[in-house]
Parts: C-alpha cells; structure tokens; sequence
C-alpha cells in the first residue's frame, strides 16, 4: 500500500491546528492584558519565569511552538497551491525548511533559558 | 398566475460548428413557480430546439440537471426563478470539457467513482442463503448523509483543487469511498487506501469546504475527506511502526 508521505506533514498540520485554534486565542487575550498593564493574577514576570525554567515548562513551550510553526508551514504551502502556484516541491521545500529553523531556534532559546 | 419575464443567457457550445463557446439570449415568460430546469424547458418546447441539457426526474433525484448557475454550481429543477433577479446565465458546469451548450463530459468521474470501488467489497464468504450482513443503527448513522449523493457533480464544479488538478479524484468519489469504508459489511478498506491515501487522494484536498456547500442533498463531502486524512495518517504510522494495519 503506498501512502504518500503527505501523511507525516498533514499530521503535523492537523495536530498544530487544533492545538493553536485553543491555545492562540488565549495567548494573544493574555498579551494584550498584560500589555495593558492587566497582569492577571498568576500571571506575574517571575512567575512565568519560574513556569519556563522549568522542564515542564518547557516541554509545553516548545511542544506548542514546534506544531504552530509546522502547521503555518503546511497552511502556507496549501495557500500558495491554491493561488495556483505549482512549484510544490520548492514550496514545500522552502516553507519546511523554515519550520525545521524555527524548531530548531525555539528549542535553543528555550534551553538557554536559565533560572 | 403571475408571469415574469426573465432574461435567460445560456451558453451555446457545438463542438462541430464553433471555435468557442458563446452565449444565446432568450426572452422567457416565466411564472411564479418555476425552476430554472421550467424555464430551459419553455426554450427547448417553444423558441429553439436546438438547445442541448440534460434532465430527468425534475426532482432532485436523478442528479442530472447540475449547470453553473449565475456562477454557482447547482441543479436547475431545483433552483427557483422568483430566487433569482430578472438577469440569469446558465453555463455547463465549471471545470468539465463541454459535450454540447450545456452537457457536459463525465468520463473521467466516472472513471474515477469506478477506481474508489463505491459498493460492498467482500473478503469473507458471504452469509448463508437465508442470513442478510447486519448493519448497525450506529455505523448506519456514521455515514447515512454520504449516502444521500446523486453524482450531480456540482461538488467537482465547486472544487478550485480539481479545477487545478484533473489527476485529484474529487469530492463525490472520496466521499462515496468514505461511505463504503465506514460500512461495517464492508472489508476493502485496504483495497481503496491505494487510491484515496496516494497523492492525487484526499492529500490534493485544501479543504476549502466549497464542496460541501454547494451539494444539493446536503452531503458532506469536506468533512468526509478529512476524517479519511486522519485514517491516512494513522494507517502511515501503523506502517512504518510494523503495526497490523486496517483488514478490513
């Protein structure tokens, strides 16, 4: 049987897609409080700070990063297919490429976050 | 009755005569109830015979009369002249090669609903003579909407992927394969995911959902796409982990 291997980016897609359809909406509310000088209560600079040193932390962190950033990929790549651009392979090829960056940078950034 | 009269645009194509199709204007008394499948009848009967359209049952069985609509894909017996303003264009549905003015060319859905085996496969031998395959109310509930489908195919007329791409098997055909698939008398699941899980399967889909908006019989052909995305996805992974795969 031969399935394509569009199975492990969809996976990646689907997965990323129904994680930021529930953690996005709230991340941006937060911001925009916090921006305003709103702090929810829990939600003070040291205690997110404790939040991201940690590992568990820091687990969910770039678990949520990892699949946003490959579902934007796979968004993207579906977008430019349906402006009628064939260059799929180049496409793909470009759009995953910068995930695998941004996987790769997220993971870094979060492991050189220290106590 | 109440007439109005509706200025009718059709698209007139004779593949013998015609360097490219062009558009007849025809003046139609329409009454109050007409579909616009009435008012191509009333040219067909009374001003030009000429005119090429499918039709059967006039009531949203046969799957016959689907045409481009004022741009929208739809069956003409079912869509009423007092919806629509004074000014209607009829068209052959988008994204099919034109037979004659509204006919269109089905070979390759045809050939398509062919290759996703749409009917009971069976592995196991069949009951007895006086035994029937069950079916539960619970798997008959799962896919009874998919089998609503008439193979009008507005949903191909709708589908920006298949305008693209000729090689994607399409709304109806992956709808109807999901339809097979999720019956439980059912056992070639294996057999289609060749088809359906292959690149030119539900992967072409981008699930714009214009399929599913369009269907006259209120089928869900998007939805029934990505669920069979989920089952690709899984079975890719029951592969390469050495998993037992689906049997059935």
């Amino acid at each position: 049987m031969a399935i394509a291997k569009k199975a492990i980016v969809w996976g990646l897609f689907a997965a990323g897609g129904t994680l930021t359809a529930f953690v996005f909406p709230a991340l941006i509310a937060l911001f925009l409080l916090i921006a305003t000088g709103n702090v929810p209560e829990g939600m003070q600079f040291e205690q997110i700070h404790v939040f991201v040193t940690s590992w568990l932390g820091k687990v969910c962190l770039f678990i949520v990063l990892f699949l946003s950033l490959w579902h934007a990929a796979h968004r993207l790549r579906v977008v430019a297919h349906d402006f009628g651009i064939r260059k799929d392979t180049l496409v793909a090829s470009t759009v995953y490429t910068l995930a695998a960056i941004g996987t790769v940078l997220s993971a870094y950034y979060l492991w050189m976050i220290k106590a | 009755m109440n007439i109005r009269q509706i200025e009718l645009e059709v698209m007139r194509y004779d593949p013998e005569k015609d360097e490219a199709p062009w558009f007849q204007q025809y003046s139609v008394p329409c009454q109050e109830d007409w579909a616009i499948l009435d008012a191509l009848n009333y040219v067909k009967d009374e001003l030009d015979t000429t005119l090429a359209y499918r039709w059967s049952c006039h009531m949203m069985v046969c799957g016959s009369c689907g045409m481009m609509i004022n741009g929208e894909p739809s069956l003409t017996c079912k869509t009423f002249v007092r919806d629509l303003p004074d000014k209607v264009r009829v068209e052959p549905l988008e994204n099919f090669p034109i037979e004659r003015d509204l006919v269109v060319v089905l070979d390759d859905v045809m050939q398509k609903l062919h290759q996703v085996q749409p009917y009971i496969v069976r592995k196991d031998a069949p009951p007895q003579e006086d035994k029937e395959f069950t079916q539960s109310r619970g798997a008959l509930m799962k896919f009874k909407q998919l089998t609503m489908c008439i193979n009008c195919m507005c949903c191909y007329a709708a589908c920006p992927q298949y305008g693209l791409d000729k090689n994607f098997i399409g709304p109806a055909a992956l709808a109807l394969a999901h339809r097979y698939n999720l019956d439980s008398r059912d056992q070639g699941k294996s057999d289609r995911l060749d088809i359906l899980a292959d690149h030119d399967g539900v992967w072409e889909c981008s699930f714009v959902g214009a399929c599913s908006e369009v269907c006259p019989k209120h089928v869900d052909p998007a939805a029934a796409i990505q669920q069979m995305k989920i089952d690709g996805a899984m079975e890719f992974w029951k592969q390469k982990l050495g998993m037992p795969g689906d049997k059935s």
